[in-house]
């Protein structure tokens, strides 16, 4: 049992979370991520999280929401609800700028820019030239896109052709 | 449901039958002497159904894929389809009212309860095959899951259609790449891929068929009208076939009866294999 540590303002909350980190990419919380989408008090005095998936098929969801509840337990909210909303959608947009660091510094290029609406789907008709993805590890722009699936859901496999290195990319969507 | 009399059904050799696995089991079997089913219900075992018998028949290549990286793609796009089935069918469920979740759905549905459209369940085939199908069905996929997120009145089908719409965009130009790699490549990869073209494409019909329970959706302001996405696909479809150097089949008898409960010999088999540990161990849970 924990003790029942007052009422939580949404600071104190927000710093809670934002020791949860997630489970695939350990660099970034899940308030960075933008995985988390609001808190509040409930009049019954439960804290309430609302989280929402980054893919459909995300795995990870069940460990973050078990690691959420086990953080605000920990700092001694017992009493912890989490909801799952889907509207509106994540996108990458919601990583800022200090967390796109974070990861590049791990090894992971930040996401680029979202794909516009009408997608050329013919690769040779496809206008405007291909984004520009830094290697992550020598900085080199000469890198290719080699799969926009890779080791889970959010990252792609690009490969570096200065320095011979695969890596990562977190997809952009 | 008056397509089930009057539907064309599966292949000859695959008319199905309604003692395939669990079918004595199901509660809500299509029958004639039960009372129509809701067609908000009916409508969401579409929607997810489509995306779990695809999203397992692309967890089949799991370890078989080409190359490395082909096989992680084709795992990924699986992982996300049933992904969507998790929450589409979760979503029946409650719309449902009879305490079914998804899992009941999923695991505890006979093959004639099942909505998906027969293009899905066809077997994996080779590559080209599982490539060419994707296309189909992603191309569809992308209008269907865009049309839901800005027009649909249900809000968490909404929520859920604007995410799937993000997935399905990048399933598609995987997909489309494929198309054209393969048809634009060898004399053996062409040929393989304008069979599947060819295989695949009186499958298609279907999924712009629209009978009474897509009406009811599209009058409540729940579901898009299939009629006005048709055009947009055909579009789509031709322009990555001619780009592929693949023909275009010639239009003619297209077939139908999934989405009522009829599918080709292949669906029973595939459900057999999804559903025997959860029939086997009923309510077990991963540890």
């Amino acid at each position: 049992m924990t003790v029942a540590a007052g009422r939580p303002t949404p600071d104190r909350l927000y710093e809670i979370l934002d020791g949860v980190k997630d489970p695939e990419v350990p660099v970034l919380s899940v308030v960075e991520l933008g995985v988390v989408r609001d808190t509040r008090v409930a009049e019954d005095g439960a804290v309430e999280v609302s989280i929402t998936p980054t893919y459909s098929g995300c795995p990870a969801m069940h460990a973050i929401e078990a690691d959420i509840v086990a953080a605000l337990e920990e700092a001694g909210y017992a009493d912890v609800r989490v909801r799952t909303v889907f509207s509106p959608a994540w996108t990458t947009d919601w990583i800022g700028e200090e967390a796109r660091e974070k990861l590049r510094a791990y090894g992971i290029a930040p996401p680029g820019k979202r794909p516009s609406g009408d997608d050329e789907l013919i690769p040779l008709l496809r206008r405007g030239a291909p984004e520009v993805v830094p290697c992550p590890y020598c900085g080199s722009a000469d890198t290719t896109l080699k799969s926009e699936f890779g080791s889970t859901s959010c990252k792609s496999i690009r490969f570096c052709t200065s320095c011979l290195q695969p890596f990562e990319q977190f997809k952009a969507i | 449901m008056s397509e089930i009399s009057s539907g064309v059904g599966g292949r000859e050799s695959g008319v199905p039958v309604a003692h395939g696995p669990g079918a004595a089991a199901a509660s809500g079997a299509p029958d004639s002497q039960l009372p129509t089913p809701d067609p908000h219900f009916e409508y969401l075992l579409r929607l997810g159904d489509d995306r779990l018998v695809l999203g397992h028949r692309l967890s089949e290549w799991c370890g078989h894929g080409p190359i490395l990286e082909e096989d992680i793609a084709m795992a990924n796009i699986a992982l996300d389809l049933i992904g969507q089935a998790n929450l589409i069918l979760g979503l029946a469920g409650r719309v449902e009212g009879a305490g079914r979740d998804q899992d009941t759905l999923a695991y505890f549905r006979g093959e004639r309860e099942y909505r998906n459209c027969q293009l899905v369940e066809l077997p994996k085939g080779d590559f080209g095959f599982t490539m060419v199908r994707q296309f189909l069905f992603d191309a569809y996929d992308v209008l269907v899951t865009d049309a839901l997120q800005q027009q649909t009145v249900n809000a968490d089908l909404a929520g859920i259609a604007a995410k799937a719409h993000k997935e399905a965009r990048y399933h598609l130009r995987h997909s489309a790449a494929w198309v054209i790699k393969l048809g634009d490549g060898t004399e053996e990869s062409h040929a393989r891929v304008q069979r599947a073209l060819d295989e695949c494409w009186r499958y298609t019909g279907e999924l712009f068929m629209a009978d009474a329970v897509d009406a009811a959706m599209q009058e409540a302001g729940i579901a898009p009208d299939l009629a006005m996405l048709q055009p947009r696909w055909q579009e789509r479809v031709e322009e990555v076939v001619h780009a592929a150097t693949l023909t275009l089949p010639a239009s003619g008898y297209m077939q139908r009866g999934g989405r009522a409960g009829q599918h080709t010999e292949h669906l029973g088999y595939l459900l057999a294999e999804m559903q025997s540990v959860a029939r086997a161990f009923p309510g077990a849970t991963w540890g």
